[in-house]
This record gives C-alpha cells, structure tokens and sequence, in this order.
C-alpha cells in the first residue's frame, strides 16, 4: 500500500466515526447529500480536471437515472436492484450516444453542446407527465432495499451513500495513476501530442465522458432512494453549474478537491441560512475570494494549511529543545 | 510486391502534394530514407518542411501521393495509428505536457508500449503493476539518455527551454519508435547546447533509430547528417550527401534568394 490509499484509508475510517459525533440529525442529512455530489463531482473531474472537456450539462445523466429507477420500481413495481441497473444502463448509454458527436466539438462549442442536451432533457422531465409527473415530480419511489434489507435510517443511508462515494474515489484514483489517466492529462495540454505518442484521442474521450455520466448516474439512483421523490427542479441547469463549480473551486485534477468542493458547497448554503436575505450575497463573496486567493482551488489550500501547520510544528519541536538558538532569517 | 526490393526502400514517400485552398505547400515531393541513417530536410521558411512532417504524421490529409515504411503504407492513416506504425516526432513549436511532471511526459511516451487495459488499472492486478514498472525503467533510461534525470520530478513546464526540446526527445525516444521526425531541434538553443544535441541525434541513430531531421543551422546538418533533402516552394530541389547539396548550384541559389 502506498501514500495515496493511506491517505483514503485515512479519510475512510473517519468517515465511519463521524455519524457519532453529530450534535443533529439534520447534519446526517446534510452529509448523505454531500456524499452524492462528492460522486458526481469525482466523476466530473475526471472528465474537466484532467481530460479539460467541459460539461455543462451532467445534471441530466444524473437526473436520467433517478427518474429511470424512480419510474421502474415507483410506477411499475421492478425490483430496486433492477431499477438502479437499469438507471445506470440508460444513463451511461444516453452518455455514450451523446459523446460521439459531441466531443468532436472543442472547448465553448463542446460546452454548449451539453448545456443543450442538459435543457432538452429538463424539459422532457417536465412535459412527458404520465412518465414523470412533470413539475410536480414523481412520488412514491421505494427505500433502497438489497436482498430484504431496508435502508430506511439516515444513519444506515450515510454508510451506503459514503461507501459508494469512497469506492468510486479509489477507483477514479487508481484510474489517474495509471496509462490511461496520464492519456486524460496529455489530452489536456495538446491532443496534438498526445495523439503523436498513440492516444486514440476520441476514444478516451468517449470513455471518460462515459465514465463520468456513470458516475453522475451512481450518484442519481442513491438520490431517488433516499429521498423517495424526485422533480425537474433537481436536475437543472443549475445543478450542472454548481456541480462544475464544485469541481473548479475544489481543484482542477485533483480528486480530493472534487471531495473538498462538494461537501464545502453543500454545507455552505446551510450554514449561510442563518444570515437569510444576505446569503446570496454572501456565498458569491466567498465563491469570488475562493476563486482569487486560491487559484489551484481548496485542495490548494488544504495543501498550504497543511505544509504552514507542518512547519509550525517543526519549529514548535526546535524551540523546544534546549541548544535552540539564533533567529530565524 | 518483392519483400526485397523494400530492404531497399526503408521509409519513402512519392509524389506527395500538398494544397491549401490556392496555396501549394508541397508538390511531387518523392524522399527516400535508408534505414538507421540521419536523413536532413533543409529549404528557406515556408518550404513546407513541417507541412511534409503533419502529412507523414497524419495530421494534414495530401491530397496525392503514398509514404510506406518498411513495405507497410501510412498514409491516409490517423496521427495514433501512424504511430503505432512506429513513427514518432517532435515539434518545431514544443508540445510538452505542461500539466505533468517530467518524468509523467516520458512515461506518456511509453503509452503504446504498456498493454494493461481498465480492469488491471482498476483493480490493480500484477500485469498492471509489472508493465508499470517496465514503464518507469524505460522513461528513467529515456531521461538519462538525454541528461535529464536530475530534472525528473520538476513540473515540465519549469524546465529552461532548451531542457524542454530535450524533453520532447526523450517522449519520443519512450515510444521506442523506428523512425524518429525531429522538426527543428536546435532551434533557441544556443551554440554549446547545439554542438551537444548533435552528439545526442548521431547515438539517436546509433541506437539503431531511423532519423528525419528538419533543421535550420546549417553546421549542424552539414556535420551529422548522412543525407540532406532541400525543398523550395513546396517542391524538391536537390538531395544527396551534405558536400553533394553544398555546392548544389540551386540550392546556393534558394538561399541566395532568401537573404
Ligand atoms: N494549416 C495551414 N493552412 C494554410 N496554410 C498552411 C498551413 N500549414 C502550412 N501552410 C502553408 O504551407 C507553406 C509551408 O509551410 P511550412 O510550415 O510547412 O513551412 P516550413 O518549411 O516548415 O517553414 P519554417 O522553416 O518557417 O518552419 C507555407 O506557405 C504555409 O503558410
Ligand atoms: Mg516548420
């Protein structure tokens, strides 16, 4: 094992203690949902962070295979294993159908494309109303139950949706260090290159778009479970932003800034309630210091905090020590 | 098709043209390179030098004409199938990765030679690490090969200039290529770096590497180079060895031109 998996261990056996530690329940709640989007914003920063292919238009995949499952085990009383398989399956093939045209287009057209197919979809969640029940959402979608077993409790929720969060990090990890995530990167900074060296340029890039709507769709059917509902609103235009906001303010390429920006713009909106009429304000104050102060995003800072308290530290055991003299220069 | 008529004829290209909209970049070109020898392509600016480099690569589609190695036809295929064909090059304006370290853009080189797919990377299985480990030692020898493992770690964006055209050597030489495309190497680097990367091309080749040269200092070519091509205007106007094209009257008169 090495620094990367320890490190993930690390976070992962935290993970397990946190649930105690809650003053609320509330905040159980409020870390399920984080968890989500920490899948989705993993799954999106392969594709942005290291590949460089935008997406403004990933709240459909996830939204995709919400209603999916939502429809098959609420409406037509499919087991929920087989909603959430076919879920995933339609997400990743609408995913695929989309990509081959798609990202033949570069940079702002690759990005409209997605914001395109992300509207169009939203306003199929919205008109096709027998199948989704339109704006007023779709009702009546089953707990997640797996052979007999009900995962009714937050509590029971939060290790489900954490599991799958950490698991889909590990692998989204071992695929960045791997052949394949430095063809992601290489694609990046010049295609041109990359392609020179053997990358089949669209291929990986079909892939990763693929995997990253996988993800999104992973993150999609834990929500309609857990939440037993879902309407249009979740899926918007929105959505899609805040999502690449998570990945941008997190840390481009970096998977544990991907985890930073979820959980940091889930529980911001919460804390910011307090001060009502202003928290708008106020949150696109800290999203712009963010932006400005921190460039490589909050992995970034997490790494300075890091080093300063890590010196902090090493000077604190210095001048502990008796012979200790001389200023610092 | 005489398997012993292409020992002869290694690498070689005929007939290629070449046309933008009005502009004509390369017309009847025909080259010839033997194998394991360091072939120069010289001619004033515009020549259309690269242009023959994007369409051996597979970046510009020519409009006629055919380039085999080694008895196999390459063209009208796309840049990583080309590569794949074993033809590798570097670029007159650098491409490195920035976004990696230097020894990640060497590994990158070595993209086709690892053939672990997503269930070994995903799962980690030893055919993962055992080809990942055949990787490093091949980047570490690249890197050495070109004096850049001191560098190794350093974002390869941080490298002085002439260290990235190095660099770009070095990913190429990953790939293990038969024939290395080397698009103006010495240009920016100053005279002790040049006089050094020439000592570098020739055990290039004595490695048993096929070399094509692009390159613009002519002492350079004259010194290392086994055969020189001149092109003019899109077209060829003399090969030969590099005393045979010096006192070539019409390549005297393409440079005599230009100044
Ligand atoms: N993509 C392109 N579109 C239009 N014209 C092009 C393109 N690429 C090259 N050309 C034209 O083809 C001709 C040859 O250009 P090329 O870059 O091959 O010259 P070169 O010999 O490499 O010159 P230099 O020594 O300056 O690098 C030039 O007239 C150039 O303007
Ligand atoms: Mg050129």
């Amino acid at each position: 094992m090495d620094g990367h998996n320890a490190g993930l261990l690390a976070f992962a056996a935290a993970a397990a203690v946190v649930p105690f530690l809650l003053p609320n329940d509330y905040y159980l709640t409020v870390l399920i949902v984080s968890g989500l989007y920490t899948i989705l914003a993993v799954g999106l920063n392969l594709l942005m962070g290291y590949a460089g292919q935008a997406s403004l238009g990933h709240a459909a995949f996830y939204g995709l295979s919400a209603y999916t499952t939502g429809i098959l085990t609420g409406t037509h009383g499919w087991p929920v294993w087989a909603g959430i398989a076919a879920g995933l399956a339609l997400s990743t093939a609408v995913a695929y159908l989309i990509a081959v045209p798609t990202l033949k287009l570069r940079g702002n057209y690759l990005a409209m494309g997605t914001l395109g197919f992300g509207i169009i979809v939203y306003i199929v969640f919205n008109e096709a109303t027998e199948l989704t029940g339109g704006p007023s959402g779709l009702t009546g979608i089953p707990k997640l139950n797996v052979a007999g077993k009900v995962f009714s409790s937050d509590r029971e929720y939060y290790y489900v949706v954490w599991g799958a969060a950490i698991l889909l990090f590990l692998l989204a990890q071992n695929l960045v260090r791997s052949r394949m995530g430095r063809a992601l990167r290489a694609i990046h900074t010049s295609e041109t290159a990359a392609s020179v060296l053997g990358v089949d340029t669209q291929r990986y890039k079909i892939f990763v778009f693929v995997l990253s709507a996988f993800y999104a769709a992973v993150g999609g059917a834990l929500y309609a479970h857990y939440v037993t509902f879902v309407s249009p609103s979740t899926f918007s235009f929105g959505t899609s932003v805040l999502l690449v906001t998570m990945v941008v303010l997190g840390g481009m390429a970096s998977l544990w800034g991907a985890v930073l920006g979820a959980l940091f713009l889930t529980f911001l909106p919460e804390w910011l309630r307090a001060i009502e009429n202003f928290d708008i304000l106020v949150y696109g104050a800290i999203l712009i210091a963010c932006m400005m102060f921190l460039p490589g995003g909050l992995a970034e800072g997490a790494e300075r905090l890091w080093g300063a308290a890590a010196s902090l530290l090493r000077r604190a055991g210095a001048a502990g020590r008796p012979a200790g003299g001389g200023s610092a220069g | 098709m005489s398997g012993q008529a292409h020992k002869e004829m290694y690498f070689h290209g005929d007939g290629i043209s070449l046309r933008f909209g009005g502009v004509t970049a390369l017309s009847g070109v025909g080259f010839h390179v033997r194998r394991n020898s360091l072939q120069a392509i010289i001619g004033p600016n515009g020549a259309g030098k690269t242009s023959l480099f994007n369409v051996i690569t597979g970046f510009y589609r020519m409009d006629e004409g055919e380039i085999h190695l080694d008895g196999s036809r390459i063209s009208g295929l796309a840049p990583h199938v080309v590569s794949r064909h074993g033809i590798v090059r570097t670029f007159q304006n650098l491409e490195i990765f920035t976004n990696m370290t230097v020894l990640e853009n060497v590994l990158t080189g070595s993209h086709l030679l690892a053939g672990y797919g997503p269930l070994d990377f995903f799962l980690r299985t030893r055919r993962f690490f055992r080809e990942e480990r055949e990787l490093r030692e091949r980047a570490e020898g690249c890197l050495d090969f070109v004096g850049l493992s001191a560098h190794r770690d350093l974002p390869a964006g941080q490298l002085p200039f002439g260290s990235q055209r190095l660099l770009e050597i070095a990913r190429a030489l990953a790939a293990e290529p038969r024939v290395l495309l080397l698009d103006e190497p010495a240009a920016g680097l100053n005279m002790k770096e040049t006089s050094a990367l020439g000592g570098l091309i020739r055990r290039i080749v004595d490695r048993g590497i096929t070399v094509v040269m692009v390159e613009h200092d002519m002492d350079l070519v004259m010194r290392i180079s086994d055969r020189v091509l001149v092109l003019n205007y899109g077209e060829v106007i003399a090969g030969g060895t590099p005393a045979e094209v010096q006192k070539d009257p019409a390549v005297v008169a393409a440079y005599l031109g230009e100044e």
